[in-house]
């Protein structure tokens, strides 16, 4: 990356940490429900080991460990799609995409700004898990950076496909950017292995970079040892949506250039 | 205020014995059709060549193909035929070195408004790679007597400081080319003529083309040597506002826009339907 490149990408991150630095609301919101989320799932968690045998109690541990690495994949898609909102709601989009900021370039902003908003929502949350339930993500080992990273990744991939519908429909699918990995929640194995799917769900389940993600979770938690099978598996589903979604973000910001979108996608 | 260097681009003339400068925009057959191809196209054919250091103005009524054209001018939009090449630089291929040295502004396109105006100068002296960034800032602040406004929320701000404050957007690159749409709709006639009066001064000391889209004709007569007139997306006639004016017979250039808009007047022969 070259200097000015550099420049360009810190530019439109400096836009959002401004924001950020200017809205208090804005940056209580990034805390508050992985917080939430956290609590809820930790006293579930507190009841499952205070009243079921050990075997429960154990399994009980894994709950909040997929709470907590789940949201990493969350804000992360979140943290992009909601930066790219943002352009939309203050009427600035046409100012950037007649800027010399390349479209790669604008991810990488986002992508930027997506891992500071994963920062901040998550690490206070995995600090609250240590004090409450003296639960650390780091029981995990080292591996954990690595689960960290696939699901910073399948967040990424899912929001470049969220902002493709976003240039293709406009700010109406702005909801997408909320709800869409919601929605791929029951697949991604988060809180049960992959096998309590039925067969036929199985191979869509494990076309998911989460799925093996959240099975080498519980291999580490459960069994103590890093699944190196399921950890491929992640990091190379992970390139293979990148790849796609990264295709069909620039296909839907040449059919908007085309179609005349960005003149008016706030409308 | 006293004349400021810094406003002048990047070299916009020929050297002696070497080849013409190249011009600030060439269109050449520019058409765009939205949609299916039986619908009409909203620019057909626009060809026109903007000098280096000309002032010139895109007039027609609503829909007449402005706001597309420009689209078109900055990357915006692909045409659907023709070519257009900006300061040398084909859009098509090579827009974004045309982008480091062009600019824009409109009112219907804002600055994030919680952002205070410093912050927003700040992040388009990143955007297009200024040097001395913030030197930039407080000179064009200074100019466009923004100095008490540059940590307020560009939110907050009137309709007429808004726009010096995306004057200065506009400017922070100190671009050979410039597009204003609609550079003072909405502002009182004060703070209007203020602006136009800056954009005559800044014109000339920085030898910068300027294309402006306007409905203010008044404003057009003061600013623009040349005039395009679009109709349908087409360019039905064009000329110095002075030559259209007595061509067509009439006091002032609000009275052409109403014969070429209506196909009244002289515009009712010279002007095809």
């Amino acid at each position: 990356m070259t200097r000015s490149a550099a420049r360009r990408v810190w530019g439109l991150m400096y836009r959002h940490l401004a924001l950020y630095r200017r809205s208090w609301p804005r940056l209580i919101e990034l805390m508050y429900w992985p917080i939430l989320q956290m609590v809820v799932w930790g006293f579930v968690t507190a009841y499952l080991a205070g009243v079921q045998n050990n075997v429960a109690s154990a399994a009980a541990g894994v709950l909040l460990g997929g709470v907590l690495l789940w949201e990493v994949a969350l804000r992360s898609q979140m943290g992009f799609s909601i930066s790219f909102l943002e352009e939309i709601w203050s009427r600035n989009l046409g100012h950037l995409f007649v800027s010399p900021i390349r479209p790669h370039e604008m991810v990488a902003a986002l992508m930027g700004m997506s891992v500071i908003r994963v920062l901040i929502g998550v690490v206070p949350a995995m600090g609250l898990a240590w004090l409450l339930y003296a639960f650390g993500v780091w029981s995990m080992g080292p591996v954990v950076i690595a689960f960290f990273a696939a699901l910073l990744l399948m967040g990424w991939a899912v929001a470049l496909g969220v902002t493709s519908l976003i240039l293709r429909f406009g700010a109406g699918a702005e909801t997408l950017a909320w709800s869409v990995l919601f929605g791929i929640t029951p697949f991604a194995a988060v809180f049960y292995p992959v096998a309590v799917l039925p067969a036929w769900l199985q191979p869509v389940a494990l076309s998911l970079p989460a799925a093996h993600v959240f099975e080498g979770m519980r291999a580490a938690l459960l069994e103590g040892r890093i699944d190196w099978g399921h950890l491929a598996w992640a990091l190379a589903l992970d390139a293979a949506w990148m790849a796609a979604m990264s295709w069909v973000f620039m296909a839907q910001l040449r059919a908007a250039r085309v179609k005349g979108a960005l003149l008016n996608i706030g409308e | 205020m006293p004349y400021d260097m810094s406003l002048r681009p990047a070299a916009t003339a020929a050297a002696p014995g070497t080849a013409a400068p190249v011009p600030a925009i060439r269109c050449e057959a520019l058409s765009k059709r939205y949609g299916k191809p039986d619908r009409p196209p909203a620019v057909d054919a626009l060809s026109f060549t903007l000098p280096r250091g000309a002032t010139w103005g895109l007039l027609g009524g609503n829909g007449a193909g402005k706001t597309t054209t420009i689209g078109m001018l900055l990357g915006l939009l692909v045409p659907t035929s023709g070519r257009v090449a900006c300061l040398g630089h084909d859009m098509a291929r090579d827009r974004f070195r045309a982008l480091a040295r062009m600019n824009f502004s409109s009112p219907y396109i804002a600055l994030p408004h919680r952002l205070s105006v410093r912050e927003n100068l700040r992040v388009y002296a990143h955007l297009y790679d200024v040097p001395r960034a913030e030197r930039r800032i407080a000179e064009l602040a200074a100019q466009l007597q923004l100095e008490d406004l540059l940590d307020r929320p560009a939110g907050e701000l009137s309709a007429g400081q808004k726009t010096r404050v995306a004057l200065a957007k506009a400017l922070v690159n100190r671009p050979a080319l410039l597009l204003l749409d609609e550079p003072t709709a909405s502002l009182d006639p004060d703070t209007g003529d203020w602006v136009r009066t800056w954009l005559e001064r800044y014109r000339a000391e920085s030898g910068a083309a300027i294309l402006l889209a306007s409905h203010n004709m008044a404003e057009v007569e003061r600013l623009c040597e040349h005039v395009l007139m679009l109709r349908r997306g087409r360019v039905v006639d064009q000329g110095s506002p002075a030559a259209l004016i007595e061509r067509y017979g009439r006091d002032d250039l609000e009275q052409v826009f109403l014969d070429i808009a209506r196909g009244t007047g002289a515009a009712a022969e010279m002007v095809p339907a």
